[in-house]
């Protein structure tokens, strides 16, 4: 049986793994390599870097600390922030990364989404969507959750399926970093509307959460970040409660 | 030496790394006479059938039946074990290498397509009860311990997926995997392997069958 992913994200800084609270406060995390093979080692089933400043400046010292991490990881490494190109989108791919994650670049062009489609494949290309509550449904923003597009998070997420997007990466900005909890009711809208995977974001804060994101929301899969770094969860515990509350999960691992 | 195929699809350097991990020397090679020197074939590959075409315009094509034919160990991973078919649906006008009967089809439409993630493998020619007997009593006769390159797992293996059609279950399937429907996840006759899924991306368990080929 197909199992639901947990995935650990690395929010990257300057060559540092950094978390914050509603994409704010950032505090230090450690280094992205080292904590990529630990929490692969702890049973993550995939892990993704995410540039979160991702200027020009950057840009180097992202390619360093991905192909740093690659080396050693035998799980699957997804890279994202700042691709703006299917040249930034390549030499991510050179440095490593089984995939891509675009976001405000792929609302800005749309066509970025098939282009690296056609040249890497569907399965190379994740868009990351970025929602915040509406008065009525939910809205996409860009730039690290600081433009708002006024798109709808649905439209859109269809949209990217059709121009050949291979996953959704969707993360609610009213829950990032609260451990409040996933917004189950945004993540089943987006599991209905498109027939790719969609993985959960934003909010992760117990085990009873990873349950209703994986029942209610129907989620493929579902990413955490400060619940890991911190070590208020570890993803052998996280898998073990998953696995007993009859969620298939890949245990052991 | 291990010679991983170059025809411009895939992350080559992902299997290379894998490789290097367990002490294997590898290159990556694009051209028929590394290909012809090495001691074992890799044709890694993930994306459109068509990328395959590739092999053709390039001449691999006729070198990598050469080498098969001539007993070297060969492992296809994904596209790779889809080229050892008789074709596509996703290009239905490209020929595989026709090594093992059927075509490869799309999923159907009650499961989500692609398929990605991590799944468990069904290892051929036992159930799981008669796996477990085997491994008691020693050598056996279950799939499980005839297959060489799947040998070295625990029972039930997790392994990582990402595919949007599947090959059919012929009689050289060593273990199948259930999306909708079984297909064969991994294929094997005599020095010819196939894997559907990426051992290269399979953690712990991935590793032991890239080990495995090696031994081969």
């Amino acid at each position: 049986m197909l199992t639901k992913r947990i995935i650990a994200c690395l929010d990257v800084t300057g060559g540092r793994v950094v978390k914050g609270v509603k994409f704010k406060n950032l505090r230090d995390a450690g280094d992205p390599a080292e904590c990529a093979d630990a929490h692969a080692r702890d049973g993550a089933d995939e892990i993704v870097l995410l540039d979160i400043t991702a200027t020009s400046d950057d840009r180097q010292i992202m390619l360093d600390a991905v192909s740093r991490t690659a080396r050693t990881l035998f799980v699957p490494l997804t890279v994202g922030g700042g691709i703006r190109t299917i040249a930034d989108g390549a030499a991510v791919f050179d440095a490593g990364a089984d995939k891509i994650a675009i976001n405000s670049a792929a609302v800005r062009q749309p066509e970025l989404i098939t282009e690296i489609a056609m040249r890497f494949g569907s399965q190379a290309v994740v868009v990351a969507i970025d929602a915040k509550r509406r008065n009525s449904g939910f809205e996409v923003f860009v730039n690290g959750g600081r433009v708002p597009t006024g798109r709808d998070v649905i439209q859109w997420a269809r949209e990217s399926e059709s121009r050949g997007a291979g996953e959704i990466l969707l993360t609610s900005m009213d829950r990032d970093g609260t451990r409040a909890g996933f917004d189950c009711e945004l993540v089943r809208a987006v599991t209905q509307a498109v027939s790719i995977p969609v993985i959960a974001s934003g909010g992760a804060g117990s085990v009873s959460h990873f349950v209703d994101v994986f029942r209610e929301g129907q989620a493929d899969a579902a990413l955490a970040a400060s619940i890991f770094h911190f070590h208020i969860e570890s993803i052998e515990h996280l898998k073990r409660e998953l696995h007993a509350a009859n969620v298939p999960v890949r245990w052991p691992c | 030496m291990i010679a991983i195929v170059d025809y411009g699809a895939g992350n080559l350097s992902s299997v290379r790394k894998a490789f290097d991990h367990i002490g294997a020397e590898a290159t990556i090679a694009g051209q028929s006479s590394i290909i012809d020197a090495a001691d074992r074939i890799v044709l890694p590959g993930v994306g459109h059938f068509s990328a395959l075409s590739a092999l053709n315009e390039s001449g691999l094509r006729d070198s990598l039946l050469k080498s098969i034919a001539s007993g070297k160990p060969f492992l296809g991973i994904c596209l790779g074990l889809q080229w050892l078919f008789d074709g596509s649906e996703e290009a239905p006008d490209l020929a595989g290498a026709g090594l093992f009967p059927g075509r490869c089809r799309q999923f159907p439409a009650k499961v989500k397509s692609p398929h990605v993630g991590w799944n468990s493998l069904s290892l051929s020619g036992a159930s799981e009860s008669e796996h477990s007997k085997d491994r008691e009593s020693g050598p056996g006769k279950s799939g499980h311990e005839r297959s060489r390159l799947l040998c070295h797992l625990p029972s039930d293996p997790f392994v990582y997926f990402t595919h949007s059609f599947y090959a059919p279950v012929t009689h050289a399937t060593s273990a199948t995997t259930d999306y909708g429907l079984p297909f064969s996840a991994a294929v094997e006759r005599a020095n010819i392997f196939g894997v559907q899924f990426h051992p290269e991306k399979s953690g712990a368990a991935g590793l032991l069958i890239l080990k495995a080929f090696c031994e081969v």
